[in-house]
Protein backbone atom coordinates (compact mmCIF):
# COMPACT_ATOMS: atom_id res chain seq x y z
CA UNK A 1 0.00 0.00 0.00
CA UNK A 2 1.34 3.22 -1.09
CA UNK A 3 0.14 6.49 -0.07
CA UNK A 4 0.15 9.24 -2.74
CA UNK A 5 2.27 12.69 -2.84
CA UNK A 6 0.83 14.99 0.22
CA UNK A 7 0.08 18.92 -0.74
CA UNK A 8 3.43 19.79 0.65
CA UNK A 9 5.04 17.12 -1.89
CA UNK A 10 3.02 18.51 -4.96
CA UNK A 11 3.73 22.05 -4.00
CA UNK A 12 7.44 21.77 -3.65
CA UNK A 13 7.48 20.03 -6.73
CA UNK A 14 5.55 22.75 -8.41
CA UNK A 15 7.27 25.62 -6.96
CA UNK A 16 10.79 24.23 -8.17
CA UNK A 17 9.70 23.82 -11.23
CA UNK A 18 8.33 27.10 -11.40
CA UNK A 19 11.68 28.37 -10.63
CA UNK A 20 13.78 26.33 -12.73
CA UNK A 21 11.52 27.26 -15.84
CA UNK A 22 10.45 30.74 -15.12
CA UNK A 23 13.38 32.58 -16.15
CA UNK A 24 13.62 30.40 -19.33
CA UNK A 25 9.93 31.39 -20.30
CA UNK A 26 10.69 35.05 -19.60
CA UNK A 27 13.64 34.98 -22.11
CA UNK A 28 11.52 33.40 -24.96
CA UNK A 29 8.71 35.77 -24.46
CA UNK A 30 11.20 38.95 -24.72
CA UNK A 31 13.34 37.43 -27.73
CA UNK A 32 9.75 38.27 -29.36
CA UNK A 33 9.39 41.61 -28.04
CA UNK A 34 9.72 44.70 -31.16
CA UNK A 35 11.50 46.95 -28.84
CA UNK A 36 14.94 47.75 -29.29
CA UNK A 37 15.34 48.44 -24.78
CA UNK A 38 15.01 44.82 -23.69
CA UNK A 39 12.81 45.76 -20.49
CA UNK A 40 9.70 47.73 -22.17
CA UNK A 41 7.57 45.58 -24.34
CA UNK A 42 6.59 46.65 -27.49
CA UNK A 43 4.57 44.16 -29.00
CA UNK A 44 5.36 40.86 -30.84
CA UNK A 45 8.08 40.82 -33.86
CA UNK A 46 10.18 38.32 -35.51
CA UNK A 47 12.89 41.52 -36.22
CA UNK A 48 15.63 40.07 -34.11
CA UNK A 49 15.70 36.44 -35.42
CA UNK A 50 15.78 38.46 -39.52
CA UNK A 51 18.84 40.33 -37.76
CA UNK A 52 20.31 37.14 -36.24
CA UNK A 53 20.49 36.01 -40.09
CA UNK A 54 22.49 39.26 -41.09
CA UNK A 55 25.10 38.49 -38.03
CA UNK A 56 27.82 36.70 -39.75
CA UNK A 57 29.98 36.47 -36.77
CA UNK A 58 27.53 34.68 -34.67
CA UNK A 59 26.98 32.34 -37.86
CA UNK A 60 30.24 30.96 -37.83
CA UNK A 61 30.58 30.95 -34.60
CA UNK A 62 27.34 28.65 -34.37
CA UNK A 63 29.25 26.57 -37.16
CA UNK A 64 32.32 25.80 -35.02
CA UNK A 65 30.34 25.19 -32.04
CA UNK A 66 28.41 22.31 -33.55
CA UNK A 67 31.34 21.12 -35.33
CA UNK A 68 33.31 20.96 -32.24
CA UNK A 69 30.33 19.27 -30.21
CA UNK A 70 29.54 16.29 -32.75
CA UNK A 71 33.74 15.73 -33.07
CA UNK A 72 33.90 15.41 -29.45
CA UNK A 73 30.52 13.97 -28.47
CA UNK A 74 31.49 11.17 -30.53
CA UNK A 75 35.02 10.55 -29.45
CA UNK A 76 33.77 11.00 -25.91
CA UNK A 77 31.58 7.94 -26.65
CA UNK A 78 33.61 5.36 -27.32
CA UNK A 79 35.81 6.28 -24.59
CA UNK A 80 33.33 6.48 -22.01
CA UNK A 81 31.44 3.57 -23.23
CA UNK A 82 35.02 1.77 -23.32
CA UNK A 83 35.77 2.89 -19.32
CA UNK A 84 32.18 2.40 -18.41
CA UNK A 85 32.80 -1.55 -19.53
CA UNK A 86 35.71 -1.58 -17.90
CA UNK A 87 34.48 0.00 -14.64
CA UNK A 88 31.35 -2.85 -14.44
CA UNK A 89 32.37 -5.96 -16.02
CA UNK A 90 35.98 -5.93 -15.53
CA UNK A 91 35.51 -6.69 -11.70
CA UNK A 92 39.00 -5.74 -9.23
CA UNK A 93 42.35 -4.94 -11.25
CA UNK A 94 45.51 -3.45 -10.33
CA UNK A 95 45.18 0.65 -10.75
CA UNK A 96 41.41 0.29 -10.29
CA UNK A 97 41.24 2.93 -7.99
CA UNK A 98 43.53 5.14 -10.00
CA UNK A 99 41.46 4.62 -13.12
CA UNK A 100 37.87 5.47 -11.52
CA UNK A 101 39.47 8.46 -9.97
CA UNK A 102 40.55 9.49 -13.46
CA UNK A 103 37.37 8.73 -14.96
CA UNK A 104 35.27 10.36 -12.20
CA UNK A 105 37.70 13.43 -11.73
CA UNK A 106 36.52 15.16 -14.33
CA UNK A 107 32.87 15.20 -13.34
CA UNK A 108 33.75 17.42 -10.76
CA UNK A 109 37.04 19.47 -11.22
CA UNK A 110 36.46 23.46 -11.60
CA UNK A 111 36.20 24.25 -15.15
CA UNK A 112 39.29 27.13 -14.78
CA UNK A 113 41.29 24.51 -13.30
CA UNK A 114 41.18 22.00 -16.26
CA UNK A 115 40.97 24.70 -18.82
CA UNK A 116 44.23 26.49 -17.85
CA UNK A 117 46.10 22.92 -17.35
CA UNK A 118 44.62 21.52 -20.84
CA UNK A 119 45.96 24.79 -22.64
CA UNK A 120 49.37 24.54 -20.60
CA UNK A 121 49.54 20.78 -22.24
CA UNK A 122 49.15 21.95 -25.67
CA UNK A 123 51.75 25.42 -25.07
CA UNK A 124 54.10 22.88 -23.72
CA UNK A 125 53.99 20.46 -26.72
CA UNK A 126 53.97 23.23 -29.22
CA UNK A 127 50.47 22.76 -30.61
CA UNK A 128 48.83 25.30 -32.47
CA UNK A 129 45.41 26.17 -30.75
CA UNK A 130 42.26 26.42 -33.27
CA UNK A 131 39.32 23.79 -33.79
CA UNK A 132 41.36 20.56 -32.62
CA UNK A 133 42.56 21.84 -29.09
CA UNK A 134 39.41 22.85 -28.02
CA UNK A 135 37.75 19.23 -29.79
CA UNK A 136 40.50 17.63 -27.62
CA UNK A 137 39.53 19.09 -24.38
CA UNK A 138 35.49 19.35 -24.80
CA UNK A 139 36.24 15.12 -24.89
CA UNK A 140 38.52 15.17 -21.78
CA UNK A 141 35.80 16.99 -20.16
CA UNK A 142 32.26 14.53 -21.66
CA UNK A 143 33.63 11.06 -21.48
CA UNK A 144 33.14 11.31 -17.89
CA UNK A 145 29.42 11.95 -18.20
CA UNK A 146 29.00 9.54 -21.03
CA UNK A 147 30.83 6.76 -18.60
CA UNK A 148 28.01 7.93 -15.79
CA UNK A 149 25.29 7.65 -18.07
CA UNK A 150 26.06 3.86 -19.73
CA UNK A 151 27.47 2.53 -16.48
CA UNK A 152 24.01 2.45 -15.11
CA UNK A 153 22.24 0.96 -17.77
CA UNK A 154 25.41 -2.21 -18.03
CA UNK A 155 24.63 -2.26 -13.92
CA UNK A 156 20.77 -2.63 -14.81
CA UNK A 157 20.13 -4.72 -17.55
CA UNK A 158 20.13 -9.04 -17.81
CA UNK A 159 23.69 -10.52 -17.89
CA UNK A 160 22.11 -13.51 -18.56
CA UNK A 161 21.29 -12.76 -22.17
CA UNK A 162 25.70 -12.11 -22.71
CA UNK A 163 26.32 -15.51 -20.79
CA UNK A 164 23.94 -17.47 -22.85
CA UNK A 165 25.52 -15.67 -25.97
CA UNK A 166 28.85 -17.01 -24.78
CA UNK A 167 28.17 -20.07 -23.31
CA UNK A 168 26.45 -20.94 -27.21
CA UNK A 169 30.52 -20.38 -28.46
CA UNK A 170 30.12 -16.91 -29.62
CA UNK A 171 33.10 -14.84 -29.04
CA UNK A 172 33.52 -12.08 -26.53
CA UNK A 173 33.77 -9.37 -29.14
CA UNK A 174 30.99 -10.63 -30.87
CA UNK A 175 28.66 -11.28 -28.01
CA UNK A 176 29.59 -7.29 -27.52
CA UNK A 177 28.86 -6.28 -30.68
CA UNK A 178 25.67 -8.38 -30.92
CA UNK A 179 23.93 -8.63 -27.57
CA UNK A 180 25.37 -5.97 -25.57
CA UNK A 181 25.54 -2.89 -27.52
CA UNK A 182 21.80 -3.03 -28.68
CA UNK A 183 21.20 -3.18 -25.06
CA UNK A 184 23.30 -0.58 -24.00
CA UNK A 185 22.48 1.60 -27.18
CA UNK A 186 19.81 3.99 -25.72
CA UNK A 187 22.38 4.78 -22.87
CA UNK A 188 25.29 5.69 -25.57
CA UNK A 189 22.83 7.28 -27.38
CA UNK A 190 21.75 9.90 -24.45
CA UNK A 191 25.58 10.15 -23.11
CA UNK A 192 26.16 10.97 -26.84
CA UNK A 193 23.71 14.01 -26.47
CA UNK A 194 24.76 14.81 -22.96
CA UNK A 195 28.27 15.24 -24.49
CA UNK A 196 27.17 17.11 -27.39
CA UNK A 197 25.39 19.63 -25.22
CA UNK A 198 27.93 19.96 -22.94
CA UNK A 199 30.57 20.98 -25.12
CA UNK A 200 27.70 23.01 -27.51
CA UNK A 201 27.31 25.10 -23.93
CA UNK A 202 31.18 25.24 -22.82
CA UNK A 203 32.42 28.65 -21.80
CA UNK A 204 35.36 28.48 -19.53
CA UNK A 205 37.44 25.47 -21.45
CA UNK A 206 36.75 26.49 -25.11
CA UNK A 207 38.34 30.26 -24.08
CA UNK A 208 41.61 28.62 -22.36
CA UNK A 209 42.30 26.01 -25.49
CA UNK A 210 40.88 27.89 -28.49
CA UNK A 211 42.91 30.27 -30.92
CA UNK A 212 42.62 32.36 -34.01
CA UNK A 213 39.35 31.49 -36.13
CA UNK A 214 38.09 28.77 -33.58
CA UNK A 215 35.64 31.19 -31.97
CA UNK A 216 32.66 29.04 -30.41
CA UNK A 217 29.15 30.06 -29.75
CA UNK A 218 29.81 30.65 -25.83
CA UNK A 219 32.24 32.92 -26.23
CA UNK A 220 30.55 34.96 -29.20
CA UNK A 221 27.69 35.42 -26.34
CA UNK A 222 29.99 36.06 -24.01
CA UNK A 223 31.38 38.54 -25.17
CA UNK A 224 28.53 40.19 -25.97
CA UNK A 225 26.54 39.99 -22.96
CA UNK A 226 29.39 41.13 -20.68
CA UNK A 227 28.83 44.90 -22.79
CA UNK A 228 24.71 44.64 -22.22
CA UNK A 229 21.92 42.53 -22.55
CA UNK A 230 20.82 42.85 -25.93
CA UNK A 231 17.49 41.56 -28.08
CA UNK A 232 19.26 39.36 -30.47
CA UNK A 233 20.80 37.36 -27.62
CA UNK A 234 17.72 36.37 -26.06
CA UNK A 235 16.57 35.36 -30.29
CA UNK A 236 19.63 33.06 -30.29
CA UNK A 237 18.80 31.80 -26.87
CA UNK A 238 15.59 31.09 -27.81
CA UNK A 239 16.44 28.92 -30.99
CA UNK A 240 18.78 27.04 -28.98
CA UNK A 241 16.72 26.11 -25.94
CA UNK A 242 13.90 25.13 -29.03
CA UNK A 243 16.40 22.90 -30.60
CA UNK A 244 17.49 21.42 -26.97
CA UNK A 245 13.50 20.47 -26.34
CA UNK A 246 13.14 19.07 -29.74
CA UNK A 247 16.00 16.69 -29.07
CA UNK A 248 15.07 15.60 -26.09
CA UNK A 249 11.12 14.95 -27.20
CA UNK A 250 12.29 13.34 -30.34
CA UNK A 251 14.72 10.87 -28.22
CA UNK A 252 11.91 10.51 -25.57
CA UNK A 253 9.38 9.42 -28.22
CA UNK A 254 11.85 6.93 -29.99
CA UNK A 255 12.56 5.43 -26.29
CA UNK A 256 8.87 5.22 -26.05
CA UNK A 257 8.25 3.65 -29.34
CA UNK A 258 11.73 1.03 -28.59
CA UNK A 259 10.04 0.05 -25.51
CA UNK A 260 6.12 -0.50 -26.84
CA UNK A 261 7.53 -2.42 -29.72
CA UNK A 262 9.32 -4.44 -27.23
CA UNK A 263 6.71 -4.96 -24.97
CA UNK A 264 4.06 -6.73 -27.85
CA UNK B 1 53.56 -5.58 -27.71
CA UNK B 2 55.28 -2.82 -25.25
CA UNK B 3 56.34 -3.21 -22.02
CA UNK B 4 53.53 -1.22 -20.64
CA UNK B 5 51.52 -3.86 -22.25
CA UNK B 6 53.68 -6.94 -20.83
CA UNK B 7 53.02 -5.45 -17.02
CA UNK B 8 49.65 -4.83 -16.99
CA UNK B 9 48.91 -8.80 -18.58
CA UNK B 10 51.19 -10.02 -16.06
CA UNK B 11 49.19 -8.06 -13.61
CA UNK B 12 46.52 -9.15 -14.83
CA UNK B 13 47.18 -12.51 -15.22
CA UNK B 14 48.55 -12.66 -11.30
CA UNK B 15 44.96 -11.68 -10.69
CA UNK B 16 42.64 -13.84 -12.64
CA UNK B 17 42.90 -16.50 -11.21
CA UNK B 18 41.79 -15.63 -7.80
CA UNK B 19 38.96 -13.56 -8.68
CA UNK B 20 36.73 -15.18 -11.10
CA UNK B 21 34.61 -17.14 -8.70
CA UNK B 22 31.86 -17.99 -11.61
CA UNK B 23 31.19 -21.39 -12.05
CA UNK B 24 33.84 -24.25 -12.28
CA UNK B 25 33.29 -24.87 -16.03
CA UNK B 26 33.16 -21.65 -17.37
CA UNK B 27 36.04 -20.60 -15.27
CA UNK B 28 38.39 -19.98 -17.72
CA UNK B 29 36.11 -18.72 -20.20
CA UNK B 30 35.23 -16.09 -17.72
CA UNK B 31 38.93 -15.37 -17.14
CA UNK B 32 39.48 -14.41 -20.32
CA UNK B 33 36.76 -12.32 -21.02
CA UNK B 34 37.71 -10.37 -17.76
CA UNK B 35 41.08 -9.82 -19.05
CA UNK B 36 39.98 -8.61 -22.61
CA UNK B 37 37.84 -6.29 -20.33
CA UNK B 38 41.00 -5.11 -18.47
CA UNK B 39 42.98 -4.41 -21.70
CA UNK B 40 40.34 -2.17 -23.27
CA UNK B 41 40.82 0.09 -19.71
CA UNK B 42 44.17 1.03 -21.37
CA UNK B 43 42.10 3.35 -24.14
CA UNK B 44 40.32 5.70 -21.99
CA UNK B 45 43.23 5.19 -19.16
CA UNK B 46 45.72 6.58 -21.54
CA UNK B 47 43.74 9.32 -22.79
CA UNK B 48 42.81 10.29 -19.38
CA UNK B 49 46.54 10.33 -18.33
CA UNK B 50 47.38 12.25 -21.53
CA UNK B 51 44.86 14.82 -21.42
CA UNK B 52 43.95 14.91 -17.75
CA UNK B 53 46.69 13.57 -15.43
CA UNK B 54 50.16 15.32 -17.02
CA UNK B 55 48.41 18.58 -17.55
CA UNK B 56 48.05 18.97 -13.67
CA UNK B 57 51.63 17.97 -13.41
CA UNK B 58 52.85 20.73 -15.71
CA UNK B 59 50.40 23.13 -13.95
CA UNK B 60 52.47 22.59 -10.92
CA UNK B 61 55.93 22.94 -12.36
CA UNK B 62 54.37 25.89 -13.74
CA UNK B 63 53.40 27.25 -10.57
CA UNK B 64 56.99 26.78 -9.34
CA UNK B 65 58.09 28.96 -12.51
CA UNK B 66 59.12 32.69 -12.59
CA UNK B 67 57.06 35.12 -15.40
CA UNK B 68 59.49 36.51 -18.29
CA UNK B 69 58.23 38.52 -21.27
CA UNK B 70 59.41 35.89 -23.57
CA UNK B 71 57.65 32.86 -25.56
CA UNK B 72 56.56 31.11 -23.42
CA UNK B 73 56.24 33.61 -20.56
CA UNK B 74 57.64 31.31 -18.23
CA UNK B 75 61.44 30.47 -16.67
CA UNK B 76 62.74 28.00 -16.10
CA UNK B 77 62.79 26.11 -19.40
CA UNK B 78 63.89 22.29 -19.15
CA UNK B 79 66.94 21.81 -21.43
CA UNK B 80 66.82 18.00 -22.15
CA UNK B 81 69.07 18.08 -24.69
CA UNK B 82 72.19 19.45 -21.78
CA UNK B 83 71.21 16.10 -19.67
CA UNK B 84 71.96 15.80 -16.52
CA UNK B 85 73.33 19.84 -16.38
CA UNK B 86 70.12 21.00 -17.92
CA UNK B 87 67.92 19.15 -15.25
CA UNK B 88 69.74 20.30 -12.21
CA UNK B 89 69.30 24.02 -13.57
CA UNK B 90 65.51 23.76 -14.03
CA UNK B 91 65.54 22.12 -10.39
CA UNK B 92 67.72 25.19 -9.15
CA UNK B 93 65.83 27.33 -11.52
CA UNK B 94 62.27 26.25 -9.59
CA UNK B 95 60.85 28.99 -7.39
CA UNK B 96 57.90 29.61 -4.90
CA UNK B 97 57.65 32.93 -5.57
CA UNK B 98 54.36 32.94 -6.83
CA UNK B 99 52.90 31.03 -3.67
CA UNK B 100 54.81 33.75 -1.74
CA UNK B 101 52.78 36.37 -3.61
CA UNK B 102 49.76 34.16 -2.64
CA UNK B 103 50.13 34.12 0.92
CA UNK B 104 51.46 37.56 1.71
CA UNK B 105 48.84 39.68 -0.48
CA UNK B 106 45.84 39.38 2.05
CA UNK B 107 43.67 39.86 -1.25
CA UNK B 108 44.00 36.38 -2.53
CA UNK B 109 42.99 34.66 1.09
CA UNK B 110 39.85 37.04 0.80
CA UNK B 111 39.06 35.23 -2.42
CA UNK B 112 39.87 32.34 -1.66
CA UNK B 113 37.83 32.18 1.70
CA UNK B 114 35.20 34.27 -0.14
CA UNK B 115 34.87 30.92 -2.88
CA UNK B 116 34.45 28.47 -0.34
CA UNK B 117 31.53 30.54 1.89
CA UNK B 118 29.64 31.14 -1.04
CA UNK B 119 30.07 27.51 -2.24
CA UNK B 120 29.33 26.52 1.02
CA UNK B 121 26.40 28.88 1.85
CA UNK B 122 25.12 27.67 -1.89
CA UNK B 123 25.09 24.43 -1.19
CA UNK B 124 23.22 24.57 1.90
CA UNK B 125 20.30 26.45 0.19
CA UNK B 126 20.25 24.30 -2.73
CA UNK B 127 20.02 21.38 -0.19
CA UNK B 128 16.67 23.06 1.11
CA UNK B 129 15.28 23.54 -1.86
CA UNK B 130 16.20 20.26 -4.02
CA UNK B 131 15.40 17.77 -1.18
CA UNK B 132 11.80 18.79 -0.69
CA UNK B 133 11.59 18.88 -4.70
CA UNK B 134 13.20 15.12 -5.01
CA UNK B 135 10.78 14.13 -2.37
CA UNK B 136 7.99 15.25 -3.86
CA UNK B 137 9.00 13.62 -7.12
CA UNK B 138 10.26 10.56 -5.42
CA UNK B 139 6.19 10.59 -3.99
CA UNK B 140 4.42 11.21 -7.10
CA UNK B 141 2.34 8.09 -8.74
CA UNK B 142 5.96 6.22 -10.98
CA UNK B 143 4.56 6.84 -14.46
CA UNK B 144 4.74 10.28 -13.56
CA UNK B 145 8.34 10.51 -12.20
CA UNK B 146 10.32 9.87 -15.28
CA UNK B 147 8.44 13.03 -16.94
CA UNK B 148 9.68 15.16 -13.68
CA UNK B 149 13.08 13.65 -13.63
CA UNK B 150 13.39 14.96 -16.83
CA UNK B 151 12.32 17.87 -16.47
CA UNK B 152 14.50 19.20 -13.96
CA UNK B 153 17.27 18.21 -16.31
CA UNK B 154 16.07 19.26 -19.35
CA UNK B 155 17.40 23.14 -17.99
CA UNK B 156 20.48 21.59 -17.28
CA UNK B 157 20.75 20.59 -21.00
CA UNK B 158 19.84 24.48 -22.27
CA UNK B 159 22.70 26.27 -22.25
CA UNK B 160 24.23 27.72 -18.72
CA UNK B 161 25.38 30.71 -20.08
CA UNK B 162 21.71 31.69 -21.37
CA UNK B 163 20.42 30.74 -18.31
CA UNK B 164 22.64 33.11 -16.65
CA UNK B 165 21.86 34.72 -18.88
CA UNK B 166 18.03 34.97 -18.23
CA UNK B 167 18.75 36.15 -14.81
CA UNK B 168 20.17 39.45 -15.76
CA UNK B 169 16.91 40.11 -17.62
CA UNK B 170 15.10 39.32 -14.33
CA UNK B 171 17.56 41.01 -11.95
CA UNK B 172 18.66 44.47 -13.30
CA UNK B 173 17.54 47.71 -11.95
CA UNK B 174 14.63 48.06 -14.27
CA UNK B 175 14.28 44.66 -14.69
CA UNK B 176 11.12 42.17 -14.37
CA UNK B 177 12.09 41.64 -10.51
CA UNK B 178 11.61 45.19 -9.07
CA UNK B 179 8.95 45.60 -11.61
CA UNK B 180 6.55 42.95 -9.74
CA UNK B 181 7.94 44.06 -6.20
CA UNK B 182 6.96 47.11 -7.02
CA UNK B 183 3.80 46.34 -8.72
CA UNK B 184 2.70 44.45 -5.87
CA UNK B 185 3.73 47.92 -3.63
CA UNK B 186 6.30 45.60 -1.30
CA UNK B 187 9.10 48.07 -2.30
CA UNK B 188 8.41 51.85 -3.40
CA UNK B 189 12.19 52.32 -4.93
CA UNK B 190 13.44 49.40 -7.33
CA UNK B 191 15.94 47.72 -5.40
CA UNK B 192 19.36 46.60 -6.66
CA UNK B 193 19.94 43.33 -7.56
CA UNK B 194 22.21 42.87 -9.60
CA UNK B 195 26.18 42.82 -8.98
CA UNK B 196 25.62 41.52 -5.54
CA UNK B 197 26.30 38.31 -3.95
CA UNK B 198 22.69 37.55 -3.67
CA UNK B 199 22.44 37.67 -7.22
CA UNK B 200 25.67 35.19 -7.97
CA UNK B 201 23.93 32.80 -5.03
CA UNK B 202 20.64 32.94 -7.23
CA UNK B 203 22.30 32.22 -9.94
CA UNK B 204 24.15 29.60 -8.28
CA UNK B 205 21.42 27.35 -7.13
CA UNK B 206 19.60 28.03 -10.26
CA UNK B 207 22.49 26.95 -12.47
CA UNK B 208 22.84 23.78 -9.97
CA UNK B 209 19.24 22.26 -9.34
CA UNK B 210 20.06 19.87 -11.41
CA UNK B 211 23.02 18.48 -9.61
CA UNK B 212 21.75 18.35 -6.12
CA UNK B 213 18.27 16.97 -7.04
CA UNK B 214 18.95 14.26 -9.18
CA UNK B 215 21.38 12.31 -7.12
CA UNK B 216 18.96 12.83 -3.93
CA UNK B 217 16.25 11.46 -6.56
CA UNK B 218 18.14 8.42 -7.02
CA UNK B 219 18.58 7.68 -3.43
CA UNK B 220 15.10 8.95 -2.38
CA UNK B 221 13.99 6.61 -5.22
CA UNK B 222 15.24 3.26 -4.26
CA UNK B 223 13.75 3.82 -0.60
CA UNK B 224 11.81 0.76 0.61
CA UNK B 225 8.07 2.37 1.09
CA UNK B 226 7.40 -1.02 3.89
CA UNK B 227 10.47 0.62 6.32
CA UNK B 228 7.85 4.05 6.52
CA UNK B 229 4.26 1.55 6.77
CA UNK B 230 6.12 -0.41 9.52
CA UNK B 231 6.78 2.96 11.43
CA UNK B 232 3.22 4.29 10.54
CA UNK B 233 1.91 0.67 11.83
CA UNK B 234 3.89 1.16 15.02
CA UNK B 235 2.29 4.64 16.12
CA UNK B 236 5.41 6.82 14.66
CA UNK B 237 4.18 10.41 13.47
CA UNK B 238 4.72 11.18 9.62
CA UNK B 239 7.23 14.06 10.64
CA UNK B 240 9.44 11.65 12.86
CA UNK B 241 9.55 8.62 10.53
CA UNK B 242 10.90 11.18 8.31
CA UNK B 243 13.93 12.03 10.68
CA UNK B 244 14.17 8.32 12.08
CA UNK B 245 13.96 6.56 8.35
CA UNK B 246 13.72 8.60 5.20
CA UNK B 247 16.82 10.87 6.40
CA UNK B 248 19.70 8.60 7.62
CA UNK B 249 18.84 6.69 3.86
CA UNK B 250 18.99 9.39 1.67
CA UNK B 251 22.14 10.54 3.15
CA UNK B 252 24.44 8.84 0.41
CA UNK B 253 21.70 11.32 -1.90
CA UNK B 254 22.63 13.94 0.02
CA UNK B 255 26.29 13.90 0.15
CA UNK B 256 26.73 12.80 -3.18
CA UNK B 257 24.65 15.80 -4.36
CA UNK B 258 26.48 18.55 -1.93
CA UNK B 259 29.84 17.20 -3.58
CA UNK B 260 28.70 17.22 -7.24
CA UNK B 261 27.78 21.00 -6.35
CA UNK B 262 30.24 22.29 -3.98
CA UNK B 263 33.39 20.90 -5.77
CA UNK B 264 32.66 22.60 -9.30
CA UNK B 265 30.66 26.14 -7.32
CA UNK B 266 34.41 26.86 -5.77
CA UNK B 267 35.52 27.28 -8.47
CA UNK B 268 32.85 28.88 -10.80
CA UNK B 269 34.01 32.33 -12.97
CA UNK B 270 30.72 32.67 -15.29
CA UNK B 271 28.15 33.02 -12.54
CA UNK B 272 30.01 35.64 -10.55
CA UNK B 273 31.62 37.50 -13.72
CA UNK B 274 28.04 38.35 -15.08
CA UNK B 275 25.98 38.16 -11.46
CA UNK B 276 28.53 39.68 -9.64
CA UNK B 277 29.93 43.05 -8.62
CA UNK B 278 33.20 44.30 -9.64
CA UNK B 279 34.65 44.58 -6.26
CA UNK B 280 35.08 41.20 -4.74
CA UNK B 281 35.74 38.07 -6.68
CA UNK B 282 35.71 34.39 -6.75
CA UNK B 283 38.88 32.58 -6.63
CA UNK B 284 38.16 31.40 -10.43
CA UNK B 285 37.70 34.81 -11.77
CA UNK B 286 41.26 35.90 -9.82
CA UNK B 287 42.38 32.53 -11.96
CA UNK B 288 41.11 34.08 -15.11
CA UNK B 289 42.44 37.90 -14.58
CA UNK B 290 45.55 36.29 -13.63
CA UNK B 291 46.07 34.64 -16.94
CA UNK B 292 44.02 36.66 -19.53
CA UNK B 293 44.45 39.63 -18.40
CA UNK B 294 47.80 40.16 -16.39
CA UNK B 295 49.44 36.90 -18.33
CA UNK B 296 50.72 36.25 -15.07
CA UNK B 297 50.82 32.03 -15.59
CA UNK B 298 52.83 31.10 -12.81
CA UNK B 299 50.52 32.97 -10.55
CA UNK B 300 47.34 31.71 -12.29
CA UNK B 301 48.93 28.16 -11.86
CA UNK B 302 49.76 28.31 -8.48
CA UNK B 303 45.78 29.73 -7.58
CA UNK B 304 44.75 26.53 -9.82
CA UNK B 305 47.14 24.28 -7.42
CA UNK B 306 45.80 26.37 -4.26
CA UNK B 307 42.43 25.43 -5.09
CA UNK B 308 42.75 22.24 -5.88
CA UNK B 309 44.13 21.45 -2.54
CA UNK B 310 41.39 23.49 -0.58
CA UNK B 311 39.12 20.86 -2.87
CA UNK B 312 40.99 17.59 -2.58
CA UNK B 313 39.49 16.29 0.33
CA UNK B 314 35.89 16.70 -0.95
CA UNK B 315 36.95 15.31 -4.40
CA UNK B 316 38.17 12.41 -2.50
CA UNK B 317 34.97 11.43 -1.12
CA UNK B 318 32.99 12.30 -4.05
CA UNK B 319 35.26 9.23 -5.62
CA UNK B 320 35.10 6.90 -2.59
CA UNK B 321 30.80 7.37 -2.79
CA UNK B 322 30.85 6.63 -6.22
CA UNK B 323 33.14 3.70 -6.05
CA UNK B 324 30.47 2.43 -3.37
CA UNK B 325 27.88 3.25 -5.48
CA UNK B 326 29.07 1.03 -8.20
CA UNK B 327 29.33 -1.86 -5.79
CA UNK B 328 26.92 -1.85 -3.89
CA UNK B 329 24.64 -2.50 -6.53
Amino acid sequence: MRKGPSLFNVTSVALGLAFLYLPIAILVIYSFNASRLVTVWGGWSTRWYVALLDDRAMLEATWNSLRIAALSATAATVLGTLAAVVLVRAGRFHGRTAFSAMVYAPLVMPEVITGLSLLLLFVALNVDRGFWTVAIAHTTLTLSFVTVVVQSRLLDFDRSLEEAAMDLGCPPLRTFITVTLPLIFPAIAAGWMLAFTLSFDDLVIASFTTGPGATTLPMRIYSEVRLGVKPQINAICTIMIAVVAIGVIAAALVAKRRGLARAR
Amino acid sequence: MTDADRQVDSQVDSQVDSQVNSQVNSRRAAGRRARGRRLIALIPALWLVVFFLVPFLIVLRISLSQTVIAQPPYLPLLDLSAGWQGLRDFVAGLSFDSYRLLASDGLYATFYLRSLAIAALSTLLLLLIGYPLAYGIARVPRRLQPVLVMAVFLPFLTAFLIRIYAWINILQREGLLNDALMALGLVRQPLVWLSTDTAIIIGIVYSYLPFMVLPLYASLEKMDETLLEAAADLGCPRWKAFWLVTAPLSTPGVAAGALLCFIPIAGEYVIPDLLGGSGAQMIGQTLWTEFFQNKDWPVASAVAVALLVALLAPILIYQHLQARALEGR
